[in-house]
């Protein structure tokens, strides 16, 4: 047998480029069904752990879809905003707690959440390095950006502006890294949290300048009385919120009407959760759900999909089995010389079934081998390609 | 050695026919055959070498009686006891010249490689002025050394019997002297017989007896 094997692995690796096609057809029938699962089983318990461990989520009527995908995963797709308010309106009903959160803008590609420390508490986060955002201006990030982005607790973050050439639009914020979080195998991973005000300082909601009743440049002045003083454009905003300048900063009118994105409602019992989506279910703005309901009708979408996906492979498969087979056939076939050969040579039938079949079975086990690798190299950056193929 | 009685041999489907009342060769005999194109030489060396069967008569080589053996039988002793030195070499391009060389014992369990057959068969590779190449693929050699390699190889298992079969034909006029007398000497050395076909009348004064298949079996209709 050995010498078979010998034999055998002479003629495939000097037949390289046919050995190749086969191993590279083997490995698509046998890797990729398995691959897609790998990726598939990753995605659904990505997408089912999130769901089920967020009880309610209120936001404004609207694709329910995109208000579940950016509450629970920070994704692009930006559902229409609420106000504070309906976060208040929910703490009213002292059936339940809300969380609101404001999941609009990126830094550097990485989603920012303006939230409250209450979320740290509901998604127990555990700090790696530093400490939760305290101070208007300060950020805690998500283990996987501190690494991609090599940045640690001392470190800063600039916001990025929502259109580049919008010179009326959002400024950058330069961002005070306080603390890191903990790896938690979920989006969180890959965010920016910051405390709710700061998101509303980056949308331009609230701002810090220099003090116009001390300015000593009177050209940045348009009208001055008792009461108000007008400044014109040329008045300097701050672009990072320092220990100096914080108080500077501020707000204009009622933070009740400040947007939020959606509102996680974390309900005192199953009871005050009915009751509750009782309350809602003739808004004319608002609806709740709970999020798992939305995710299993995904889920389904997706595995409906993959049935689709299972049988193009099947077909794929056979077709490329029936391939194989011919490459095999047609290669006996041309090699009808070299067995009449062996045969002339004097070995007997079952010696030229033992090449043909270590042949075979190295071909096999090299694509096996190249399954396996893959397979490897999938499962370590599953949790990554199922959040870019199946979030995104 | 050879000895044939009452052969009688037909391919199916074909109007050929070989038929030999008697035809003997003694051991140690260098013995070349010839004739025209489609007298039935190569079919002599393949029905002597168990290749193929006959219809009818008796082929004795050495002790067996080839044509009394079964297809697994006359395999085994192919393998074991007839070196066959083919008109197109008929070697493997995949194969370095020392693992053809080394071949027929790749591909029998009659056969046992082990470090003696390996020397030896290095040993033969020297012999025949192609040591140096034994890791090279045989497709990078020249004609004449692939017939060597060739020859190598129908000698390595120290057979009795040498069917060579138009074992120069492809050779240039300077080769085939050479390769001749590497052939004659490889067969001394071994105490061999050599049936030989052969369409080169010059190297016929070679061999210790000279077939003419027109001659000598004249009531075979082809």
């Amino acid at each position: 047998m050995m010498d078979s094997l010998y034999v055998a692995w002479h003629y495939i690796s000097f037949y390289k480029i046919r050995t190749l096609i086969l191993v590279a057809c083997i490995t698509l029938i046998g890797g990729l069904p398995l691959m897609l699962e790998l990726i598939l089983d990753e995605s659904e318990q990505q997408l089912r752990s999130r769901a089920l461990s967020t009880p309610l989520i209120l936001g404004a009527k609207g694709s329910a879809l995109d208000l579940v995908m950016n509450t629970l995963y920070y994704t692009d797709a930006v559902p229409e905003m609420i106000t504070l308010s309906a976060a208040r309106e929910v703490a009213d009903t002292d059936l339940a707690q809300p969380i609101h959160l404001y999941a609009r803008f990126k830094a550097r590609g990485f989603p920012i959440v303006g939230t409250t420390i209450d979320y740290f508490e509901f998604r127990d986060f555990q700090l790696a390095h530093g400490r939760p955002f305290v101070m208007l201006g300060e950020c805690v990030i998500g283990h996987e950006l501190a690494r991609k982005l090599g940045l640690g607790v001392g470190d800063t973050i600039v916001s990025s502006p929502e259109t580049v050439f919008d010179l009326a639009g959002i400024y950058p914020l330069k961002m005070n890294i306080v603390g890191m979080l903990t790896k938690t195998h979920s989006p969180d991973d890959r965010a920016v949290f910051v405390d709710i005000k700061t998101a509303w300082v980056i949308q331009g909601l609230g701002h810090g300048h220099e003090d116009v009743a001390r300015i000593k440049d009177q050209s940045v002045i348009i009208s001055r009385d008792e009461k108000t003083v007008t400044a014109n454009a040329k008045l300097f905003q701050y672009t990072e919120i320092t220990s100096d300048n914080v108080d500077s900063f501020h707000f204009h009118g009622d933070q009740a009407n400040y947007p939020i994105t959606a509102v996680i409602v974390v309900s005192n019992d199953t009871k005050s959760g009915t009751l509750l989506r009782g309350r809602y279910v003739d808004n004319k703005n608002y609806q709740i759900f709970p999020p798992k309901e939305i995710i299993d009708d995904l889920l389904e979408s997706i595995f409906r999909i993959k049935a689709i996906i299972d049988t193009v492979i099947v077909i794929v498969g056979f077709a490329t089995l029936l391939a194989i087979i011919f490459i095999f056939s047609l290669s006996l076939r041309m090699r009808r010389q070299e067995m009449q050969t062996i045969f002339k040579l004097g070995s007997q039938r079952l010696t030229m079934v033992y090449l043909v079949g270590a042949e075979i079975a190295i071909i096999l086990i090299f694509s096996g081998v190249v399954i396996v690798g893959l397979l490897g190299m999938v499962s370590v950056y599953v949790p990554e390609i199922a959040r870019t193929v199946v979030l995104n | 050695m050879i000895n044939i009685q009452s052969l009688d041999f037909r391919y199916p489907g074909s109007d050929f026919h070989l038929s030999i009342n008697n035809f003997t060769i003694a051991a140690g005999e260098k013995v070349a055959v010839i004739g025209p194109s489609g007298s039935g030489k190569t079919t002599l060396l393949n029905l002597i070498a168990g290749i193929i069967a006959p219809r009818a008569g008796s082929i004795h080589v050495g002790e067996a009686q080839v044509d009394q053996l079964n297809d697994s039988q006359r395999r085994s002793f192919r393998i074991t006891n007839i070196g066959f030195v083919f008109q197109d070499f008929e070697l493997l391009e995949y194969l370095s010249v020392l693992d053809n060389i080394l071949h027929p014992y790749r591909i029998s369990k009659a056969l046992k490689l082990d470090q003696s057959v390996r020397q030896r068969a290095v040993q033969l590779a020297k012999q025949m002025s192609i040591s140096d190449k034994l890791k090279r693929s045989v497709g990078k050699l020249s004609q004449g050394e692939r017939q060597r390699v060739a020859i190598c190889r129908a000698m390595l298992t120290n057979p009795d019997l040498i069917l060579a079969d138009e074992a120069t034909g492809n050779l240039d006029p300077n080769n085939k002297a050479h390769i001749l007398e590497l052939l004659f000497k490889s067969v001394e050395d071994n105490q061999a017989t050599l049936l030989a076909v052969t369409h080169d009348h010059e190297l016929l004064p070679n061999f210790d007896r000279v077939i003419d298949f027109q001659t000598f079996y004249g009531d075979r209709a082809s």
